[in-house]
């Protein structure tokens, strides 16, 4: 009993770590892949070579980030199988058709065409290369669909029997498609992909800038990147609230877990700001509370009341010191990439977009926040549904391969080494991309709307070519 | 309905593990005879011959997988913590060979660390899937829809011997598929190590040919009773046909046929083993039918199956075009 215990321990935490390292790459991806075909398109319509020059230095950048993605992928794709091998055969039926369709749809398309993307423009001419773009852009936000199917049918089961041998049979595929949480959580991730990226390159085109690069191809980059955030970061944050108050509904100990309500509230809920939740003694210490704002919040009533995990068995409560502060560090950092886009239109309306300093320091510093943030938005969400798979039918305890404990404990130690090894080398490759500047053409120097805006002074312009 | 949807499922999960075999296995291929060209250059070469396609080549692996979860759940529950071990070494190898494609060309001063990942990443990953087959040929063992096995059930002479014969295998299609993209030396050493490589195919698709019978008495009767004997007679003699095409290709023919001959050979040993299981998914363990999802399932992915494959087949089909013809010195990708 201890030792198959510890094998699903064991069996979580590689999940769980090999999981949380491959969508920091599809978080990026996504949200790149479309930024590279908006830039190919506005080369195309305007022939500005400062769009296809940011298209070849991000192209550059997205081959990398996308093949630490597939590979780490394929590592999850067979995981189901070597790990959770009791889920694989209960649940196959339905989610194996979803991830089916994932393949079939996005995998191929983005693998199919990204050849010609990445290497194709001269062979298959602008109009055909800039199709294959698209079909990778395309392919990413597929992906993401199908997963978060799989993804939201977990959370949210609908639109299934059970049958004589425990296996989930599919009875309606569009309920188990459109299962309740599924467009909420989809728009919320693809918002997410969208602000990582821009904050990621936006951070480059502020590194630039800080260093005194003040060209053409960073301030596009810049105010691209700080467009997007002033118009997702409140976009995503509506969608946030929306999105929890499914949750309310439908998982409605997930958001117990995540208020860090122990205790039901019939005459309205606070707000616990801060505070240090206790599984063990059920309570709160040290709790910073405004009265009544989680009530507000949650029902849109100062006086609705909430129930609290007091209602829940101990045994079926998620673990909810890790939920309450993962979903508060989300929370703070999407208002910190609000304040971001706020700070950036202020700027622009005052003319200083391009150089105040201390804008383009808290740019750089906003860089890793999406990632954070998706990782944290992410635990919040697998956290808090323990301790189910599939929620309300199929508990993580049942779910697991009949392994034993030296055998996930001996990959999983295999995993960290090689992840950290390969994925860290690769990161240190990426950082080294984004600190070169986009490559500069020659025939620039004549072409009359950049030399007129007068940001290409001649010695920086040698820098440039400077490691190439 | 009429159709047989778990073996016509069978039948597209085989196609796809073909796939991957074929196609992946050539870009694998690459990898192994990496250390047998210590010039730069010709590594260049042979790493751009493959760097536009290796990525669609393995998302047929994903295909097998994720096709054999969804449409064979049980089937995919049990094989995979069998083969646990061999393939999570398969995956962390992939991993390495996958990175080395873009790192290599990033990398100031470690490119020759990315080669020997690319090598080592290849060569495991091929050994990993060969000993895969291997384990499941000789048998997993199933009770109560799971695994049944020990930790070290995969490891036996048998599947050595099918992880070596794989690598030959993937070190002929390498071989064989910079005789076609390349010229030059190169093209020559290619030739040299083509012929040498499908005399070692040979010999291990002989071995495990003649093993695989004594392994089970169901194999036994299968090749050696009526009417399956037929087979045991037709496929060794296409066997022979293909060898002579590879010989034929290496010593003065066209140079697609080469090629060719060892796709045929793939596909002939990859028939045998088709015949060797059905109608079984897990040999003498479980049946496609046991194994199959319900009907639901099936049909649900047999539709976008049906649609998006000749798709799918029609765009690769295209990119592959795009990258066409003989790759030189200097000329490359990145």
């Amino acid at each position: 009993m201890f030792e198959s215990f510890d094998a699903i321990l064991l069996a979580r935490i590689q999940f769980a770590f090999t999981i949380a390292f491959h969508i920091v790459f599809p978080a990026f991806t996504i949200g790149l892949a479309s930024y590279l075909a908006v830039l190919l398109g506005l080369w195309l319509k305007t022939g500005r070579g400062v769009y296809l020059r940011l298209f070849d230095f991000w192209k550059t950048i997205f081959a990398l980030s996308f093949g630490m993605g597939v590979v780490s992928g394929i590592v999850m794709s067979y995981q189901f199988g070597t790990n959770w091998s009791a889920f694989s055969d209960k649940a196959g039926p339905v989610i194996g058709p979803l991830m089916g369709y994932e393949v079939l749809t996005a995998f191929f398309l983005e693998a199919g065409f990204l050849g010609i993307m990445l290497f194709g423009r001269e062979k298959v001419g602008r109009g055909l290369h800039f199709v294959a773009t698209l079909m990778v852009a395309f392919g990413t936000l597929l992906s993401a669909t199908w997963i978060l199917a799989v993804n939201s049918w977990m959370q949210t089961p609908q639109g299934f029997a059970i049958n004589e041998v425990g296996q989930f049979v599919p009875v309606d595929w569009w309920a188990v498609i459109f299962s309740p949480s599924f467009p909420y959580r989809l728009i919320h991730m693809v918002l997410a992909a969208f602000l990582t990226t821009a904050l990621v390159v936006g951070a480059v085109a502020a590194w630039h800038k800080l260093r005194g690069r003040d060209w053409p191809e960073v301030h596009t980059m810049f105010t691209m990147a700080m467009g997007m955030i002033l118009v997702v970061a409140p976009l995503q944050i509506f969608m946030g609230d929306l999105h929890g108050l499914n949750t309310l509904e439908h998982q409605p100990v997930k958001v117990m877990a995540m208020e860090g309500h122990f205790e039901s509230h019939p005459n309205g809920a606070p707000l616990i700001l801060f505070g240090f939740p206790d599984r063990e003694a059920q309570t709160v210490h040290w709790s910073v509370e405004i009265p009544k704002l989680s009530s507000l919040i949650l029902k849109h009533d100062l006086n609705a009341p909430l129930d609290g995990l007091d209602t829940v068995p101990r045994d079926l409560q998620p673990p909810v010191e890790i939920v309450f502060w993962s979903f508060r560090i989300m929370v703070a950092l999407g208002f910190a990439m609000l304040g971001l886009g706020l700070w950036s239109l202020a700027a622009f309306l005052r003319g200083r977009l391009h150089d105040s300093r201390n804008l383009h320091r808290y740019a750089l510093a906003m860089g890793p926040a999406g990632f954070v943030a998706v990782l944290a938005g992410w635990i919040t969400t697998e956290v808090g549904r323990q301790p189910w798979t599939v929620y309300g039918h199929m508990l993580t305890a049942d779910s697991a391969s009949p392994i034993s404990a030296a055998a996930v404990g001996a990959s999983l130690v295999a995993f960290i080494i090689v992840y950290f090894a390969i994925f860290g080398t690769g990161v240190v490759y990426i950082l080294r991309l984004m600190a070169r500047l986009p490559e500069v053409d020659e025939d620039d120097l004549t072409d009359g709307p950049l030399r007129s805006a007068g940001i290409t002074p001649g010695p920086a312009r040698k820098e440039s070519h400077h490691g190439h | 309905m009429d159709i047989d949807l778990p073996t016509v499922w069978a039948g597209i999960i085989a196609f796809a593990v073909l796939a991957y075999v074929v196609m992946d296995g050539f870009d694998l291929g690459i990898g192994i005879l990496f250390p047998l060209f210590p010039e730069k250059e010709d590594r260049d070469v042979m790493m751009n011959s493959v760097a536009p396609v290796w990525d669609g080549n393995e998302t047929w692996l994903v295909m097998g997988g994720g096709g054999l979860l969804a449409v064979f759940p049980l089937a995919y529950a049990t094989i995979l913590p069998a083969l646990y071990a061999p393939l999570t070494v398969m995956l962390l190898a992939l991993v390495f060979r996958g990175v080395a494609f873009e790192y290599r060309w990033r990398s100031d001063t470690g490119s020759r660390r990315w080669d020997v990942a690319f090598f080592g990443g290849s060569a495991v990953a091929t050994f990993a899937q060969g000993i895969a087959l291997g384990a499941l040929v000789q048998g997993i063992a199933i009770e109560d829809r799971a695994y049944a096995g020990g930790w070290w059930d995969w490891l036996t002479p048998f599947s050595i011997a099918t992880g070596l014969a794989l690598l030959a295998g993937y070190a002929l299609l390498g071989a064989c598929w910079l005789v076609l993209k390349t010229e030059g030396g190169l093209h020559a050493a290619a030739r040299k190590l083509a012929m040498r490589a499908g005399l070692a195919t040979l010999a291990g698709m002989g071995v495990v040919s003649l093993w695989t019978p004594f392994l089970n008495p169901g194999y036994l009767d299968r090749w050696f009773g009526w009417p399956t004997i037929g087979f045991s007679l037709v496929v060794p003699l296409l066997v022979a046909g293909a060898a002579y095409g590879l010989w034929r290709g290496l010593t003065r023919g066209p140079d697609w046929l080469p090629f060719l001959a060892a796709l045929g050979l793939f596909v002939l040993g990859f028939a045998g083993v088709g015949i060797s299981f059905y109608p079984w998914i897990v040999p003498f363990a479980l049946t496609i039918e046991e194994a199959a999802a319900p009907e639901e399932s099936l049909v649900f992915l047999l539709w976008g199956s049906v649609v998006l494959l000749p798709m799918i087949l029609g765009y690769t089909a295209y990119a592959y075009w795009v990258f066409r013809g003989k790759l030189r010195h200097g000329e490359g990708y990145h």
